[in-house]
């Protein structure tokens, strides 16, 4: 049997749900039952929709590793000048659920210019091993030698999962020794679990901008590869009794090697945190009438300790800078507190921060989509909440 | 100098509703259109084509109506396109995907460096970039927010983190996979849309790629979806307030600072 999508005729009633469930239009009716035209692409939307089991995708399923010999979950740690990424913290915590699953080590790799007492930490915050790669050029992430060195260490540790944050590092890592080592790779999962009856790790994320959400298995290789996506997971408690070993390994000249490098580093801005790992975001959107709007939002940001994003609309009329964009041709963003002030809430928008956990929208405009899919609106002139709520926030903290 | 730029066909997931009371897609209505971050990729080759010369190709890996963003990027201004078709391609994940461009890319020859968008905006993976960085051997630049330099050898580009901007520089052939940042894509000239309609678009099939099927497609895929559903909808129905400034300032510090009577 080869690969493709079947239609059970005799199965199939003619209801058409699958119809607007495919993404890419390529489902009709026909003489009473589905058929399936140009443009399938085997995702499979229609499959899970499909209230009769009437559609099958199937996928010939080789084995093409003796996966039984692998076992074990392996986070990548990310740092910075010796500084370890919260994102590791949360990772290592849900590694660790997973591993009471699977009955499990949770080992976790750290490549670093200065190890510090973060080995201790990583052992407290639930890894059983820590493997340490130290060498003075590994402080700043280049993709070739942690490309190396996370496909020496998968290859002599033959981990089962192998989880990094779905961050700019570990998006650009992951993909390649993926690729290398021709094993399946899932990103920016926002969910994870083992499935109980074939060990498998499920994983899933959302797709087509958040209007989906798939969950991927990787049966016939390994390992199970995924990236996650930060202020998802949460960490564990740090138990500061908790046992591990911290095993040094080698690190050679050939695996440094890189073709590209450096030149420079400009960090942020200080005080200013990337939107995409802001638990607190004040967004501005078409609404500011322009850049002299800005300054409004970041003296409410500085009060709450958020980061201020804003609309594509915003962005393309030069206001603010891309990095702050949130949306489809942005960043995709998960805070616990999501402000949108003067923003419409076009699609484009909404995707890239309708899994916020509290939408709340100022807008003048009563009709606004963003009134739609917002937990808190309020109909009002930004420029006058704005200042108010700055206000009455700086009157309770005793100002 | 050789740019060959791999490109997708999405649906415009920006205009995709849900039907909330059967959890499905709407599809009916949505255009299918080149991916956003794709345009910039092309765009920028074809600047640097104009400054130092050399040839762009667009390649896709799609069903035979992705035509139409090839002759987009024909009438942008794309020297060549490649549609890499075959009923055995469909139902890829990025493993496959990489594989099928990669083999292009070398059935080439010649080429210098590969442009890809940083993510198709139907998918959100990003991971086809370094995937073909990887099969090929190239040095790969992802998040690229300006390229600031390049000749026959080098490239020197700017890279957006999460902590900041990276200047990178890289030997060639490299990969580059590229935000929003870096141009505006220029709009079809007359003369160039009259290019694209008569255009021959060449297609390259399995035997044309010499591939095998457990290396293509839903076959060669390692992961696949088991699930696909719509996410939950947002918990409530959105309280909405109106009333006096003072009021709802009242009202919003109360929410934000997590008190009672936030409703």
């Amino acid at each position: 049997m080869t690969a493709g999508i079947e239609i059970r005729t005799e199965v199939c009633t003619g209801c058409g749900d699958c119809i607007p469930a495919c993404p890419y239009g390529a489902l009709g009716l026909e003489n009473g039952v589905a058929v399936v035209g140009e443009g399938c692409t085997l995702c499979g939307a229609c499959e899970s929709a499909c209230p009769f089991e009437a559609i099958i995708i199937r996928q010939k399923s080789t084995v093409r590793k003796d996966v039984s010999s692998y076992s074990g979950i392996l986070v990548v740690a990310e740092q910075r000048d010796g500084q370890v990424d919260s994102s590791t913290l949360e990772l290592l915590g849900e590694a660790r659920r997973l591993s009471e699953v699977l009955d499990d080590r949770v080992d976790v790799l750290l490549a670093t210019a200065d190890s510090g007492e973060w080995p201790q930490t990583l052992i407290a915050q639930g890894a059983d091993r820590v493997l340490l790669a130290e060498h003075e050029s590994l402080g700043h992430y280049q993709t070739e030698p942690a490309a190396s060195l996370l496909e020496r260490v998968i290859e002599s540790e033959s981990p089962s999962v192998v989880l990094a944050a779905a961050t700019t590092t570990g998006r650009d890592l992951m993909p390649r020794v993926a690729k290398r080592i021709d094993t399946g790779l899932t990103a920016d999962c926002t969910g994870l679990r083992i499935d109980p009856e074939t060990g498998l790790l499920m994983q899933t994320r959302p797709a087509f901008g958040g209007n989906i959400m798939a969950t991927i298995v990787c049966e016939g290789t390994r390992p199970q590869m995924a990236t996650v996506r930060p202020k998802v997971m949460k960490p564990i408690s740090a138990d500061d009794s908790r046992r591990g070993e911290v095993v040094k390994l080698d690190v050679s000249p050939g695996e440094l090697a890189s073709r590209t490098s450096i030149v420079s580093f400009e960090p942020l801005e200080e005080g200013t945190i990337d939107i995409t790992e802001a638990e607190r975001i004040v967004s501005g959107g078409r609404g500011l009438k322009g850049p002299e709007g800005f300054p409004l939002l970041e003296e409410l940001a500085e009060l709450i300790g958020a980061s201020v994003g804003a609309s594509r609309a915003a962005v393309d009329a030069g206001w603010i800078p891309y990095p702050h964009q949130v949306g489809q041709t942005g960043k995709t963003v998960q805070p616990k507190i999501y402000i949108a002030c003067g923003i419409s809430g076009a699609v484009q928008h909404r995707v890239g921060m309708q899994s916020s956990d509290l939408i709340i929208a100022i807008n003048k405009d009563e009709s606004a989509p963003i009134f739609e899919f917002c937990d808190e609106g309020f109909v009002a002139d930004l420029f006058e909440l704005v200042p108010a709520l700055v206000k009455e926030l700086r009157r309770r903290h005793g100002d | 100098m050789h740019f060959v730029v791999a490109v997708k066909q999405v649906p415009d997931t920006g205009e995709v509703r849900i039907d909330e009371e059967r959890g499905t897609l709407i599809r009916e209505g949505v255009p299918s259109i080149l991916n956003p971050f794709d345009a910039y990729a092309i765009e920028e080759a074809l600047q640097w084509r104009d400054e130092i010369g050399g040839r762009v190709t667009v390649v896709s890996m799609a069903p035979p109506q992705a035509e139409e963003v090839l002759r987009e990027a024909i009438s942008m201004g794309a020297d060549d396109t490649v549609l890499l078709s075959d009923p055995a391609f469909a139902g890829a994940d990025t493993w496959a995907t990489s594989n099928t461009i990669v083999r292009a890319v070398e059935k080439m020859g010649d080429v210098d460096m590969v442009l890809t968008g940083k993510q198709a905006i139907d998918g959100d993976t990003a991971q086809t970039g370094p995937g073909i960085a990887a099969s090929l051997d190239w040095p790969q630049l992802t998040f690229v927010g300006e390229v600031r330099e390049l000749d026959e050898d080098h490239v020197v580009v700017r890279r957006e983190t999460e902590s900041g901007f990276e200047v990178i520089e890289s030997s060639l052939p490299a990969v580059l996979s590229v935000l929003k940042d870096l141009n505006t894509p220029r709009l079809p000239s007359l003369r160039g849309k009259m290019k694209a309609r008569k255009a021959e678009i060449t297609v390259w099939g399995m035997d044309d790629l010499a591939l095998e099927e457990s290396e293509v497609g839903l076959e060669g895929s390692p992961t696949r979806v088991v699930r696909v559903q719509t996410p939950p909808p947002r918990g409530k129905q959105a309280t909405v307030h109106r009333g006096e400034t003072e009021e709802l300032a009242v009202i919003l510090a109360d929410i934000l600072m997590g008190e009672e009577g936030s409703s």
